[in-house]
């Protein structure tokens, strides 16, 4: 691992200690991954700004002290307070001031205000094969694999270190080689209907997720016309699931316009996608059955406007007999206010959470029960986070469970 | 049996074994203010990572299990070791920011996981030298 007289002027402190930290921090990573050499990137999402303990807030807080500030344009991920109304988020003092205080400790950084785990819907697109290091695996998986950015999967800490100094290790999905596909997936089995639902995509991200673990497939045989939104559910099902940090989907995905651009076709692993296997996937996604059902939570990643205009739609001129939450990011709140939809949605009484969500932050309600999700994300991370079981549906099984009090789901498509 | 591994963060450790059902997200996975594993999916479910050698074939899931191994250092509840099949900037991260911050350090290695006794106590000297006892 060399770095440049430049690099090791910063480590030695030329910028201050903030920087000569930073520097240090993210050189290390680079040796503990083989890489030769850093750099240069030109954005950083950073996942570091949500409260899990105090030790994390004295680091943010040590870099600001030291003089500290971003020198690439810089997001923030989601914290554990929802600012806009701060009344969703349950705590005590202790918990809100070291919450807030890690928040504003990325801010004073110079980090831009987002609080999403959707930047990537908010305006921060880096272009295709331009270098970055963002953090969150869902957001690490969209800049790969949609947008055809390169990161790696940069965890809490090397991720605003990476921003103070600009530079990341080069090294895993910064290089082309790395960016080939292992496997192909055969989707024939699969009924062109189940791959018209939105439905089926969480569920293929966290298919590929178990499977793959961090190897990287070319999923073959899809519609070629998909939403960004399913695309950004297949990266959060493989990311939770998995370490997957890319995957593509032929003729779909920027770097696969054919399986054969992204992958040898006579060494690849050839791995078909099974009924069965969807089945049993979905159904690993869900930890009780039955039809009780306590509350809804969808926007994990956060919930685009496209996708609130699809909750609009199902949820048009109907009331919710449960609490239902979509976790969002404020830019959205935003861009929602004073629109049909948002009437609509408060109309039916859907509670708007944003700068965080329920998984990552005491929202849900304290009784606990059963929560019914659209998100593989969610459904995977929601009984340990939360301790409600869980019941996967799509977004209108969730409003028609809503809307009833009980489990409603559409299982025909899944035969 | 001796065995060595690739040091990736030198240091000197006596504890458990414990080796991982399957591959497991800290962040969502294990609790930062207990140590132990609270995802119920998880074969290990209940068990604590507090203190042992962990073994880990991989790791998996959210890139925050950095934050949640600071903590756990932090708190005195990490593992007071880690033999991974593959290097990762996640967890080791936390270790390498707990000792950038001054809140103290173990070591790191990377070893063939399948060498790995299922159970009994490690002896990990600087160096990256393994012996295991029943």
């Amino acid at each position: 691992m060399e770095l440049t007289a430049y690099e090791q002027s910063i480590a030695g402190g030329a910028s201050g200690e903030a920087a000569a930290m930073a520097m240090r921090i993210v050189a290390e990573a680079g040796r503990l991954l083989g890489a030769p050499h850093l750099i240069e990137i030109a954005s950083v999402h950073v996942d570091g700004c949500l409260y899990h303990g105090d030790s994390g807030v004295y680091f943010a807080e040590k870099l600001v002290a030291e003089g500290g500030k971003v020198k690439v344009p810089t997001t923030l991920n989601v914290g554990a307070l929802d600012l806009l109304h701060p009344e969703r988020v349950r705590g005590d003092a202790h918990f809100r001031d070291m919450a807030r205080r890690l928040m504003d400790a990325h801010l004073t950084l110079g980090c831009a205000q987002g609080f999403t785990c959707a930047p990537y819907q908010t305006g921060h697109r880096p272009a295709l094969g331009e270098q970055v290091a963002w953090g969150e695996s869902n957001a690490v998986a969209f800049a790969n694999s949609v947008l055809g950015a390169r990161t790696n999967r940069y965890g809490d800490f090397l991720d605003i270190c990476a921003a103070i100094v600009g530079r990341a290790p080069y090294c895993g999905l910064h290089l082309d080689c790395n960016r080939r596909a292992q496997a192909v997936v055969s989707t024939d089995q699969i009924s062109p209907e189940l791959k018209h639902m939105d439905a089926f995509y969480p569920v293929l991200g966290a298919w590929l997720g178990a499977t793959f673990g961090e190897a990287v497939a070319v999923v073959d045989g899809l519609p070629l016309h998909q939403s960004e939104d399913r695309l950004k559910a297949v990266g959060a099902g493989a990311a939770s699931t998995g370490a997957v940090g890319l995957f593509h989907i032929a003729g779909v995905t920027p770097e696969a316009p054919t399986v054969s651009a992204v992958c040898d076709i006579n060494q690849a692993e050839r791995v078909p996608l099974t009924l069965e296997a969807v089945r049993a996937t979905r159904d690993r996604l869900s930890t009780v059955s039955g039809d009780q059902i306590d509350a809804v939570a969808v926007g994990s990643p956060h919930f685009s406007l496209s996708e609130f205009s699809e909750l609009a739609t199902v949820a048009r001129g109907r009331r919710f007999k449960i609490p239902f939450f979509a976790c969002t990011g404020r830019d959205v709140i935003r861009a929602l206010e004073g629109t049909e939809d948002r009437a609509t949605l408060d109309v039916a009484g859907l509670t708007f959470v944003a700068d965080t969500c329920v998984v990552v932050a005491p929202i849900l309600p304290e009784t606990g029960g059963v929560l019914m999700t659209n998100s593989a994300k969610f459904a995977h991370y929601g009984p340990a986070n939360t301790g409600f079981d869980v019941i996967y549906g799509s977004l209108s099984d969730c409003v028609e469970s809503a809307v009833a009090g009980r489990v409603i789901r559409d299982e025909t498509l899944w035969r | 049996m001796i065995l060595r591994g690739e040091v990736l963060i030198d240091g000197k450790a006596e504890g458990p074994l414990f080796r991982l059902g399957k591959p497991i997200s800290f962040w969502g996975g294990v609790d930062p203010m207990t140590g132990r594993i609270i995802d119920p999916r998880h074969p290990d479910h209940g068990a604590t990572v507090a203190r042992t050698v962990l073994t880990l074939t991989e790791t998996i899931g959210s890139s925050s299990s950095s934050a949640v191994m600071l903590e756990l250092l932090s708190k005195g509840l990490a593992p007071c070791a880690l033999l991974m099949g593959r290097p990762d900037a996640i967890l080791t991260l936390g270790v390498v920011v707990a000792r950038e911050i001054g809140i103290g350090s173990i070591p790191v290695l990377q070893v063939d996981v399948t060498r790995i006794p299922r159970a009994g106590n490690a002896t990990i000297v600087e160096g990256g030298e393994i012996s295991f006892a029943d």
